[in-house]
């Protein structure tokens, strides 16, 4: 009984090959893993190139600092609610009565090396983070990028949003200071405002009547493991779509459907792409290093009896805020119970419908246009202007809604009595949004008719004939632009360095 | 110009030469360019080798964020600098395959579905049954412990505080307060005797106390007994979002809440005059005993702070 045997014994000769040693490891894993042909392909894969394709990159990158930062203040920061005597290098808390989690997080900030840069990189990486997600959503929205066949991705990029915002608040939550245990004591109001079953969630959140002692370690196992592993899971699929679908790309030369143009994976697009990490973490590890961020040591340990006044939360949450405060006191009796509105309505039902709208845009919209084919090409925000003027209306609302939640401070800052601005606020939410849209709907209609509209202006040279009539001829091109002509071409199968002395083909084919 | 567009002829992937503009750097002057890169890139090195000094000395926390920010904000900057003006300027093109597969392979898949496995099924229906109740029923009794388990059941802990007949009023140090201690016009947060360092008293049991005058003073038809010598206590707990009600407004004579801008008319049972909050906030009976103490004549009349379903 013989069977073939595959043999990859290699000849010295061989196994040296032209590649030296990188083809000898190649030879190596490819005999193992069978990783040549697609690793080779991966490296060919373009990416086509336009400045908003990198918004994405913006959130992958900050979330890339919040999981290093993240692990450095989960070294130092105890999840406890437990009361203790703060004694530590920050002089004016000193003697008071904290608790461990406010007391580490002073602690990790003031007496470990780099971990008030840590603390601040990670607050800031949370807020960009978020804001670079609402960004990247916008632009894969007003382009027409979750159309068929990405609807899964777009599916999935908004539960990532979700659950950023979810996470940034249960981390702001944790140092258990003045201004967050606010927080929480509103989360757990409006958790409670649910009809018929609020109670019952807001006593299993809380481990009982707030505060409770179990709050502080829940969040924590939320906030350090459970969401961050979803999120893990949903950016890795995230990613893995964005590959097997291939990347949109805007109409131009040489752009079909069926083709993506662009710069290839290897080298281009990786030194790039690997260049902004460094320049995201860079540009928060400056605004950690300059601009403070939630100062907790001034705003005291939380006692649920004191309060602090005009703190307003993280930005991503300013919208709930702004809801809950224009909102009218509209509560519900009857029947011997309450259902809560001038709760539940802004804080549950609005984002509920806000999101759920997200969720079901792309069957909607494939729906009332019965536009069913694949598309690769993306649309100019123009082409589409009653997608483009809803997305401007939400926006809008949302964005007005934002602006609510500093009611107190404008009203200050402005010395306006507070009963006007508060109703300013809820007329303009209520109205902007219809002046919104007609406005984005003009100006796109506006925009259609431009000829060359979207693209670099050119100047005409006007000249006058002998007859006196004028003529307008364009200008040429910027120079700059002038590679974006190039036909697109199939990526080369090797690029090395030429030497420079010798001057002959740098470029080595092979057939693919 | 015609030199220049023969360049940009397009060009077959085979035999695609060194000189095929496709692949010369996008710079115009990639010599230049490269020194430009250079000094990025070292002063990126400079400051990332500066960040670990400042951090082997000690030095001030910003000095760390800006050499580390400023070092990795260079690299990155001249990497990208790299790929952009020095690489390959392409544009290349891939075509991109079609995702879906044959007609046959999409019929198989569904055939294998359908007959294999439902046709497993369909012959042994009981055990598919027995199989699907088992999984249903453990489906449903696992909640039971992933919620039940998370905390005790509200029963009647949202309706009551530690607030009972006679109790006296203590501020936060555990201090009783007596009739004449304060002026009008002024206000203290009060807990139920013993409760004052408790979770359950900072939370929910938490009262404003106010002298509004000297005299009793009736903050509403009914609450004739309830404010004596002009000290009237109402529930801290805005009605709203639960929120300590912590601003006194001596002159208008109102409470407001600083989360949300609500505001309670102190002399009126503290009816809501503005912002979201839907129902005043309860008030405290008082007393004023034989030794001069205030005391609770009762507990509140309805449930403190936000409201719930089961409250009617």
């Amino acid at each position: 009984m013989s069977s073939e045997v595959i043999n990859t014994k290699r000849s010295k000769k061989q196994a040296a090959g032209p590649y030296g040693s990188v083809g000898k490891a190649i030879n190596e894993l490819d005999d193992r893993l069978g990783v040549a042909k697609g690793g080779r392909t991966f490296m060919d894969k373009i990416f086509p190139d336009h400045w908003s394709f990198m918004l994405g990159e913006i959130a992958l990158y900050s979330f890339v600092v919040l999981l290093v930062t993240g692990v450095f203040l989960s070294l130092y920061y105890i999840p406890s609610t437990a009361l203790v005597t703060y004694h530590g290098s920050y002089l004016p808390l000193d003697g008071q009565r904290v608790t461990e989690a406010f007391a580490s997080t002073v602690n990790l900030s003031f007496a470990v090396r780099a971990g008030l840069l840590m603390r601040q990189m990670h607050h800031w990486a949370c807020d960009i983070f978020v804001g670079s997600i609402v960004v990247h959503m916008a632009r894969v929205f007003f382009t027409g990028a979750f159309r068929k066949p990405r609807e899964l991705n777009w599916t999935i990029g908004t539960t990532l949003l979700i659950l950023a915002i979810a996470n940034g608040f249960l981390g702001y939550s944790l140092p258990d200071d003045l201004v967050s245990g606010t927080g929480i004591r509103i989360a757990y109001s409006i958790i409670l405002s649910i009809p018929l079953v609020g109670s019952y969630l807001a006593f299993w959140v809380f481990g009982g009547n707030f505060p409770g002692t179990t709050v502080i370690p829940r969040f924590f196992v939320l906030h350090v493991l459970i969401i961050p592993l979803i999120i893990i899971g949903l950016v890795g699929a995230h990613l893995f779509l964005l590959v097997r679908q291939k990347h949109t790309q805007f109409p131009g030369k040489g752009r079909t459907e069926k083709n993506v143009v662009g710069t290839p994976m290897f080298p281009v697009f990786m030194a790039k792409t690997t260049g902004f990490l460094f320049v995201v973490s860079g540009v928060i590890a400056l605004l950690g290093a300059f601009a403070q961020i939630n100062p907790i040591w001034q705003f005291g340990p939380y006692t649920a009896s004191r309060i602090s006044y005009a703190v307003q939360p993280d930005w991503y949450m300013g919208f709930l805020d702004g809801a809950l405060r224009i909102w009218p006191s509209w509560s519900f009796h009857s029947f011997g119970y309450t259902i809560p509105f001038e709760v539940f309505i802004p804080a549950v039902l609005l984002p509920g419908l806000l999101f759920n709208i997200a969720y079901v845009w792309p069957a909607l919209e494939r729906k009332f246009t019965n536009d069913h084919a694949l598309h690769n090409l993306l649309d100019r925000p123009s082409d589409r202007p009653k997608r483009t003027a809803a997305g401007v209306a939400v926006l809008t609302l949302l964005g007005m809604l934002f602006i609510a939640s500093s009611t107190d401070v404008i009203a200050n800052f402005f010395r306006l009595p507070l009963n006007e601005v508060l109703w300013a606020m809820r007329i303009l939410c209520i109205v902007s949004p219809f002046i919104a849209y007609p406005i984005a709907y003009l100006i796109c209609k506006e925009v259609q008719v431009v000829k060359g509209g979207g693209k670099r202006k050119t100047a005409n040279i006007v000249t006058r004939t002998s007859e006196g009539e004028y003529v307008a001829t364009p200008a040429p091109k910027y120079a700059d632009d002038e590679h974006q002509e190039l036909d697109p071409t199939p990526v080369p199968t090797y690029i090395i360095e030429t030497p420079e002395e010798t001057g002959t083909g740098g470029v080595r084919t092979a057939p693919r | 110009m015609s030199d220049h567009d023969e360049l940009r002829t397009p060009v077959s992937l085979q035999g695609l030469s060194a000189d095929d503009p496709h692949l010369q750097p996008a710079a115009k002057n990639p010599d230049l360019v490269e020194r430009v890169i250079a000094v990025t890139l070292l002063l990126g090195v400079v400051l990332v080798a500066a960040f670990g000094a400042c951090y082997w000395v000690n030095a001030k926390p910003w000095t760390l964020g800006a050499t580390m920010g400023g070092g990795l904000f260079f690299l990155g900057v001249g990497l990208i600098a790299w790929g952009k003006y020095l690489m390959p300027r392409g544009p290349f093109v891939e075509e991109r395959h079609e995702l879906a597969t044959s007609e046959e392979d999409r019929n198989a898949m569904a055939a294998a579905i359908v007959e294999r496995g439902g046709g497993i099924m369909q012959r042994r229906k009981m055990l598919g049954g027995i199989l699907g109740a088992g999984l249903g029923i453990f489906g449903v009794v696992a909640i039971f412990p992933l919620l039940r388990s998370l905390g005790p059941l509200p029963k009647g802990t949202l309706f009551s505080t530690d607030w009972k007949k006679g109790t006296y009023l203590v501020d936060i140090t555990g201090r009783r307060v007596s009739v004449g201690e304060m002026a009008v016009g002024s206000i203290v947060t009060v807990y139920p005797e013993g409760k004052q360092n408790t979770d359950r008293g900072q939370a929910v049991d938490q009262t404003v106390l106010i002298r509004i005058s000297n005299e009793n003073f009736t903050t509403q038809k009914g609450r004739e007994t309830w404010g004596p010598k002009g000290y009237v206590a109402y529930s801290k707990l805005c009605t709203h979002l639960g929120c300590p009600v912590g601003l006194y407004e001596q002159e208008l004579q109102l409470l407001v809440c600083p989360c949300h801008q609500s505001m309670f008319d102190v002399t009126n049972g503290a009816i809501p005059q503005f912002g979201p909050a839907p129902r005043p906030l309860p008030q405290l009976p008082l007393y004023v005993d034989a030794a001069g103490y205030l005391r609770s004549q009762k507990g509140f009349d309805q449930p403190v702070g936000p409201g719930f379903w089961e409250r009617s």
